[in-house]
């Protein structure tokens, strides 16, 4: 692999930590309902130059093209499997350091996200090239930034790796793609966004990868005082789809928000898993997750809000509800509290049902169909969140992507019910 | 000209007959007032025309020019030029008042693109707040908003009868003549024929009837001219006993489920 040396160091440091730890089991707290069991590393191989999988095959996608066209002004960062990197663009606030150039300066990667378990020390040792996005403070319009990773290469593992650092009283807007084929492949992202004091940074992680592709993904976070991060998640591919969040309230004043939509479909699984951390006074955390289950598909959402002793005149919400489309699909929602301080404004709801009766109702009495009725219903129920993107404008591209969704839910479905009544006839 | 007609209605809710034989028939823009005691069945009927699920039909049959609308589910009893009019508005969450209206046109062949003008108009006319328009359906507003909401939805759409269940419940003084002058200006403009349930004569001292009827103990005991209304103004229902209620918790009891998305700690 290139990099510089300090880097080649960094990576063997972390090869060794991941051959001398286990991988993960449903056994640790933090994996329980998750797929983890299923995962066969030796099925995947990074991809390099020299190595048996080469990265030939292009990647396009409708609503990938649509969320580009959407941000014509951003610096764009296209990250090829193989390491390479190629950026368009350009802001005067901000810089993209590919720390596997030649020469690339050191950067404290893992200072946020640490390594909490096997697979993240794994992204260290193989992330082909790990990334830093500095942003300044600038006059005008937010500096956006979109980050593009396309995976399409049968038994490919990818090791994306980004850290993203707002300066003191900056603005920043960052969007991350994942688009995929229909690979079997393992797409491991981690992802460390810093907000110094004051600072402001809107980020939106898209996952649109293949309905064979698994994703293991870590999302940190630390804000710093006064500092505000919204940060979303759109996870909408793959075959198991695993984003865990570590969003730290680290300085007094810190804000975090964290927004998810989440659509599973066919035998999908998305397994969220978020930790609301606060480690300072008057810090507050505010998080939105709304997820749609149909066909045979399942969903988990586990949540922890922790406020530390000391952590005084904190606030912190949760909110999960699931819809859950059709009988064969399956929702789960678990949110948990630990509060180790007194004086903290504290709230968590988390809902699973089917599309209320009534809502149905109402919309037929206007003389909607059942089955418009229904999408209008499920759509609108995601659109709460799309509404609170910090990214406004991809959020149109995001609508038509839930929308295809939603037709392909409706599709899967009428397949299934077509086999079951075969096999009753039979 | 279009006629409603209702004949031998029977329902029952969670098993309990509350309908027991309605007989009303409405001509195009007539207008009819149900009036009656708490519990007499005058929100089952609503319901039960429009196919809300949790109501059993026993009997009867409800014919709009003759093609009976109790076998069709409720988009096409709506599709058919039937509207509902309703006492509690429902929320709809991320959905606003044009995609649905536009989704309704759609599915019955008019033009969608339309839709942003007439309601712009509609609620011009009813003084309907045009900020609310783009909200999600029936959010955060008032009860007289909800009801001149319902007004702007009957005006897009049409219909050619509307039930009206309880419309003046909730409503202010200006906002129940609003709603009450558009009504009557639809039973002349397009013919609208108006079914007007409601439990108080407030209502018709502004939508003025052509015929009231007190439905009781699930029948319509009586039926007259106007003058009916001013009647039961001054004695009240004491001649029609209030010994029938609707099944306990109202609404809730017709079967359907509690919000599965009520927030447990609002």
């Amino acid at each position: 692999m290139r990099g510089p040396s300090w880097l080649g160091a960094l990576r063997s440091a972390a090869f060794e930590r991941y051959s001398s730890s286990p991988l993960p089991t449903e056994a640790a707290e933090e994996w329980r309902y998750s797929r983890i069991a299923e995962l066969d590393l030796d099925r995947y191989a990074p991809v390099t130059d020299a190595g048996p999988i080469s990265s030939s095959e292009t990647v396009s996608d409708p609503v990938l093209d649509a969320i580009l066209s959407a941000l014509p002004d951003a610096v764009a960062i296209e990250v090829g499997m193989d390491g390479t990197v190629a950026v368009t663009g350009h802001h005067p606030a901000v810089a993209v350091t590919d720390l596997a150039a030649d020469n690339s300066p050191e950067a404290p990667i893992g200072a946020i996200a640490g390594e909490p378990d096997a697979l993240v020390s794994l992204n260290l040792a193989l992330a082909a090239a790990p990334l830093v996005v500095d942003v300044g403070r600038s006059s005008g319009a937010v500096p956006t930034v979109i980050v593009v990773h396309r995976v399409g290469t049968n038994g490919a593992a990818v090791f994306p790796r980004l850290l993203v650092r707002v300066a003191r009283n900056a603005d920043a807007s960052i969007v991350e793609v994942l688009a995929g084929s229909d690979v079997e492949s393992l797409v491991v992202p981690v992802t460390e966004l810093q907000v110094d004091d004051a600072g402001r940074l809107a980020y939106v992680h898209v996952q649109m990868l293949g309905r064979r592709t698994w994703q293991i993904a870590l999302q940190s976070s630390a804000v710093g005082r006064d500092a505000t991060l919204t940060s979303a998640a759109i996870s909408l591919g793959c075959d198991y789809a695993r984003m865990r969040t570590d969003s730290a309230l680290v300085a007094p004043g810190s804000t975090g928000k964290l927004l998810a939509v989440y659509f599973a479909d066919g035998h999908q699984m998305h397994d969220l898993r978020t930790n609301q951390d606060h480690r300072a006074p008057q810090s507050t955390s505010d998080l939105y997750f709304k997820g749609v289950v149909a066909n045979r598909s399942r969903s988990v959402y586990t949540g922890l809000i922790r406020v530390e002793k000391g952590a005084r005149a904190t606030n912190a919400f949760q909110t999960n509800r699931n819809l859950v489309l059709h009988e064969g699909a399956h929702a789960d929602s678990v949110p948990n509290l630990e509060i180790e301080d007194n004086d903290v404004r504290c709230s968590h709801a988390s809902a699973v049902g089917p599309i209320d009766a009534d809502q149905l109702f109402y919309l037929e009495s206007r003389g909607v169909p059942t089955e418009a009725a229904g999408r209008l219903i499920a759509l609108g129920f995601l659109d709460e969140v799309l509404d609170r993107l910090p990214v406004p404008a991809i959020a149109a591209p995001l609508r038509l992507a839930l929308a295809a969704k939603l037709d392909e839910a409706e599709s899967i479905e009428a397949s299934l019910v077509g086999v079951a009544e075969r096999e009753v006839a039979g | 000209m279009s006629t409603l007609v209702i004949e031998g209605l029977r329902a029952t809710v969670a098993g309990r007959e509350i309908l027991r034989g309605v007989d009303l028939t409405v001509h195009s823009g007539e207008v009819h007032a149900v009036m009656g005691p708490n519990g007499a069945g005058k929100s089952t009927l609503s319901h039960v025309l429009m196919g809300r699920p949790g109501y059993t039909v026993t009997g009867g049959q409800v014919l709009l020019d003759g093609v009976d609308l109790l076998p069709l589910p409720t988009w096409k009893r709506a599709q058919a030029g039937l509207f509902l009019g309703m006492q509690y508005p429902i929320e709809v969450p991320g959905v606003s008042l044009r995609d649905v209206l536009a989704e309704a046109f759609t599915a019955s062949g008019r033009d969608a693109t339309q839709v942003p003008a007439l309601v712009g108009a509609e609620a011009a006319r009813v003084g309907f707040d045009e900020r609310f328009l783009l909200r999600s359906m029936n959010a955060d507003l008032s009860g007289g908003e909800r009801k001149r909401n319902e007004t702007v939805q009957l005006g897009v759409l049409g219909p050619r009868f509307a039930v009206l269940d309880e419309i003046d419940s909730g409503l202010d003084v200006d906002a129940l003549r609003a709603v009450s002058r558009r009504i009557e200006a639809a039973t002349t403009e397009s013919g609208l024929g108006v079914l007007a349930i409601t439990h108080y004569t407030r209502l018709l001292k502004e939508l003025h009837p052509d015929r009231v009827h007190v439905l009781s103990k699930g029948r319509i005991v009586t039926s007259a001219g106007p003058e009916l209304a001013d009647e039961l103004e001054s004695t009240g229902y004491a001649g029609w006993a209030e010994d029938m209620e609707e099944p306990a918790g109202g609404a809730t009891a017709a079967g359907r489920p509690p919000d599965p998305f009520a927030d447990p700690f609002a």
